[in-house]
């Protein structure tokens, strides 16, 4: 869990505040701060540098707002420059999936071993089928893992998709290679009536020269429309190696970090999109097969700062809060925004969370509460304890604790079995969590709230929605050559 | 621990991909004197190996207090390795076998990190040294795993207990554990399925199959390995944080060294958790596992 490094931010957040004005001496400390949580979020060192000398350029060039704490204003440039360079280009967004127009569209995922291919070639079929009306066949063509071709068939009639394999590899080389697998299956998908076919390539290293050439081979061969990189999210300051290795052989066109469900930083996702300028298009979150996400870049930056992935909060609220009726979540929106957060909401959220499950986790990716529980202290027993202590408390302290003074402090402390300067420290971290709250609500993202918020029902996440759909691309991926003479141009543009 | 052949091997692959790495050696190749630049330039690079933030400021404290405006010699690459090898456990043992009666080897891991892998080669390790082995395939969960170590135990011509996905892992546990004292196995390893250790209940679920194997063998589980992905960064210190506390490890396994992530948590993870290394995994086939040596790791790290 994150508490450590939120606690380190929230610090170097403390440090700043209250200083009046940015000057270089006054931001220094904080911005080795924020270089160390991102460090510690797994950033590439180089591109940490690089971001925190464009914070600080930023930061000083900036007039400082009457309305603002600087502090604020820093946090504020630091979140939306990470969200700037994890978007692609917003005048021209990317599309999701580049569908073929006259024959069945070949998606390929590759990446190193264990990385979740498998598991995402199945997550995407299944998108695919149910969100893009498509007709997808699942293509085994990883021949090397053991039981890989099983496990692909398994994943495949768990869902009614079909999939196309042709038995292990003999010895001695005899039978299937995958090349030839990914041919035959490209042909077959265009007699059969497959409108996408989506290629699970066996896990490589980027060093390792003929299974890269393999990968070269099928891509010249059976020209996948897209090609992704699947790349676990808990990847160290090696990400940018492979993913720029991978990038060079195959021209990515997109992205697909897994296992974000844990508590990884996922700093790799700044990384691979500062180093390769190949846009991240999903997340996985789980080994359920529903369990992909389209990649939002507010979340993630919210999760690399480690200040809490609001976003994330609010959208599983969302998912358990079914029956909430559109005026309570308007209620609830009102409140947000006026940062008008009392113990009873407090509260409240702790009941949905607790029905959730995961408790600690979600503890740990709201904003500011990580530091409820205090270091080396079992989270279930700090749970507990604060659970306690709301309870103790009437409805007037909830709705308003600054009421709370010594004795109502040795009242509740009695009543929860705690001791009264816990209920002291208790609720200097909750005034905590209600500025940043607060905070959030002014950091002009009412918007982004107001999307997500109105989301509820329909919503880009939620479990009844769909994902907006794709557009329809431009015909098939350009030839290498084509690509190549892109791909300088871009990065000429980038300079 | 082999490097040397096997990055002979991974060379000549490099070529291209080289220059991206910043190789810890080519720093002391730097004439003139430690000054803060070379501080710099040294933290770089350790933090380049996922080395981390705490046994990072060590070290290049350490450098500083010992070398601060002396000229840069081939002493201090020495001074440097002994104290990286210093923040490291001593010399990897392999496994501590039981006396008598079989050990029991319980194998965990997040997802995908190599533990099924590990666990074969682990089993080859163990045939050579003379030992009968079985592998308990309580993976239940993910699709084909079962079949995946079915295939292994077939290669290794080893005894599998296993059940249909989707059953009870405990008691596939548990007559693993029943088959192995009636046929008098040397070796029993339990393969477990991957699980964030942020999975409260999967945690639980694993500290059930560990009670079980406590209370059908004696002693056992006489090894609790974590499997690490050497690709992983700082989560990793987490990750043995989380599976130390619930089912008491007793040592790591780093899979996936062979590629060009060298795995530096571990330092963190010494220091943190004295979790020793055990092996380290250097490839996908059955003899690519090494016992862990601090010398030879430290070696490839100020390598290519
Ligand atoms: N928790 C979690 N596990 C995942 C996710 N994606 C894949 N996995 C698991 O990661 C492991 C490796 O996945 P697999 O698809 O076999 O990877 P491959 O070797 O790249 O094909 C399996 O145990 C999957 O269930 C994810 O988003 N979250
Ligand atoms: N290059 C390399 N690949 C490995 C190593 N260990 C495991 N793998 C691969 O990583 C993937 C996941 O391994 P597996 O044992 O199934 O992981 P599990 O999900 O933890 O059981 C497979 O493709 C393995 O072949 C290693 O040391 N080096
Ligand atoms: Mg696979
Ligand atoms: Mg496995």
């Amino acid at each position: 869990m994150f508490e450590g490094i939120m606690r380190g931010l929230s610090e170097a957040i403390k440090g700043m505040r209250g200083k009046g004005k940015i000057t270089e001496a006054n931001i220094q400390e904080g911005l080795r701060q924020v270089r160390t949580a991102l460090l510690e979020a797994d950033v590439n060192f180089n591109v940490v540098n690089e971001f925190i000398e464009r914070v600080k350029g930023q930061a000083l060039g900036q007039q400082v707002m009457r309305s603002l704490d600087p502090s604020e204003q820093i946090i504020k440039i630091i979140y939306e420059e990470l969200v700037r360079l994890m978007k692609g280009e917003v005048e021209k967004p990317e599309p999701l999936f580049h569908f073929a127009k006259d024959r069945p569209t070949v998606l390929m995922l590759c990446g190193l071993q264990g990385s979740g291919k498998t598991t995402t070639c199945a997550k995407l079929a299944m998108l695919l089928r149910d969100r893009h009306g498509k007709k997808p066949l699942l293509v085994a063509a990883d021949l090397q893992r053991p039981a890989a071709v099983e496990q692909l068939k398994t994943l495949g009639e768990q869902l009614g998709i079909p999939v196309y394999a042709e038995g292990p590899a003999q010895p001695g080389g005899k039978g299937p290679n995958p090349v030839s697998v990914c041919n035959n299956a490209a042909a077959h998908a265009r007699s059969a009536g497959y409108d996408v076919i989506i290629l699970d390539t066996a896990g490589r290293l980027h060093i390792a020269e003929m299974p890269m050439e393999e990968l070269k081979q099928i891509d010249r061969q059976v020209r996948p429309d897209d090609v992704f990189f699947v790349c676990d999210a808990m990847t160290g300051q090696d990400a940018v190696n492979s993913a720029k290795a991978f990038d060079d052989a195959l021209d990515l066109n997109g992205v697909i970090l897994t296992k974000l469900d844990g508590d990884a930083r996922g700093g790799a996702a700044l990384s691979i999109k500062q180093v390769t300028n190949v846009a991240i298009k999903f997340m996985g979150v789980g080994e359920k097969l529903s369990a992909l996400e389209e990649f939002v870049p507010e979340r993630m930056a919210q999760r690399i700062m480690g200040q809490g992935d609001v976003w994330s909060i609010i959208e599983k609220v969302q998912r358990v809060q079914q029956e909430l009726s559109a005026e309570e979540i308007e209620a609830q929106r009102k409140k947000l925004e006026k940062g008008d957060f009392n113990l009873d909401d407090f509260r409240k959220q702790f009941t949905q969370m607790a029905k959730m499950g995961g408790m600690k986790d979600m503890l740990g990716s709201m904003p500011g509460m990580g530091d409820l529980i205090p270091e080396g202290e079992d989270p279930d027993v700090a749970i507990k304890r604060i659970q306690g202590i709301i309870d103790g408390m009437t409805k007037e302290e909830r709705k308003n604790p600054d009421v709370i003074d010594l004795s109502r402090r040795r009242r509740i402390a009695q009543g929860s079995g705690t001791e009264p300067h816990n209920i002291k420290q208790f609720l200097n971290q909750f005034a905590q969590v209600r500025v940043i709250m607060r905070q959030i609500a002014n950091m002009s993202m009412m918007d982004r709230l107001k999307m997500l918020m109105g989301m509820g029902k329909s919503g880009m996440i939620g479990p009844g929605g769909s994902l907006p759909k794709a557009k329809i691309g431009t015909g098939h991926r350009k030839t290498a050559k084509e690509r190549a003479d892109e791909r300088k141009k871009k990065r000429k543009r980038d300079k | 621990m082999v490097f040397g052949a096997l990055f002979s091997k991974i060379k000549q692959g490099l070529a291209k991909t080289r220059s991206l790495f910043s190789s810890i050696a080519q720093l002391f190749s730097f004439k003139g004197r430690v000054d803060q630049k070379f501080l710099d330039e040294l933290e770089k690079r350790l933090y380049l190996a996922d080395v981390g933030t705490y046994a990072t400021q060590e070290i290049v404290a350490r450098v500083k207090q010992a070398y601060l405006d002396k000229e840069v010699s081939g002493e201090m690459v020495a001074f440097v390795k002994d104290q990286l090898k210093s923040m490291l456990t001593a010399p990897s043992q392999g496994i501590a076998f039981a006396p008598s009666g079989p050990t029991v080897i319980l194998v965990a891991g997040v997802n995908g990190a190599g533990k099924t892998t590990s666990i074969a080669k682990l089993a080859k390790y163990c045939q050579g040294q003379g030992k009968t082995v079985c592998v308990a395939a309580c993976d239940t969960f993910r699709a084909a795993a079962v079949e995946q170590l079915t295939i292994w135990s077939q290669r290794l011509g080893c005894e599998i207990v296993k059940n249909q996905q989707g059953s009870d892992p405990a008691s596939v546990a548990h007559d693993a554990c029943e088959k192995t004292k009636a046929r008098n196995f040397d070796v029993l390893i339990v393969d477990t399925a991957g699980r964030l250790h942020t999975q409260t209940h999967l945690m639980k679920e694993l500290d059930k199959i560990r009670r079980i194997v406590i209370k059908q063998i004696p002693g056992a589980p006489h090894e609790v390995l974590l499997v690490l992905d050497a690709t992983a960064g700082q989560n990793a210190i987490l990750q043995a944080e989380n599976f130390k506390k619930t089912i008491a490890c007793t040592g790591i396994i780093l899979a996936k060294l062979d590629g060009t992530a060298k795995g530096g948590a571990i330092f963190g993870i010494k220091q943190k958790l004295d979790l020793p290394v055990k092996f380290v995994g250097l490839g996908e086939g059955l003899d690519d596992l090494e016992v862990f040596n601090p010398t030879e790791y430290v070696e490839k790290l100020f390598e290519d």
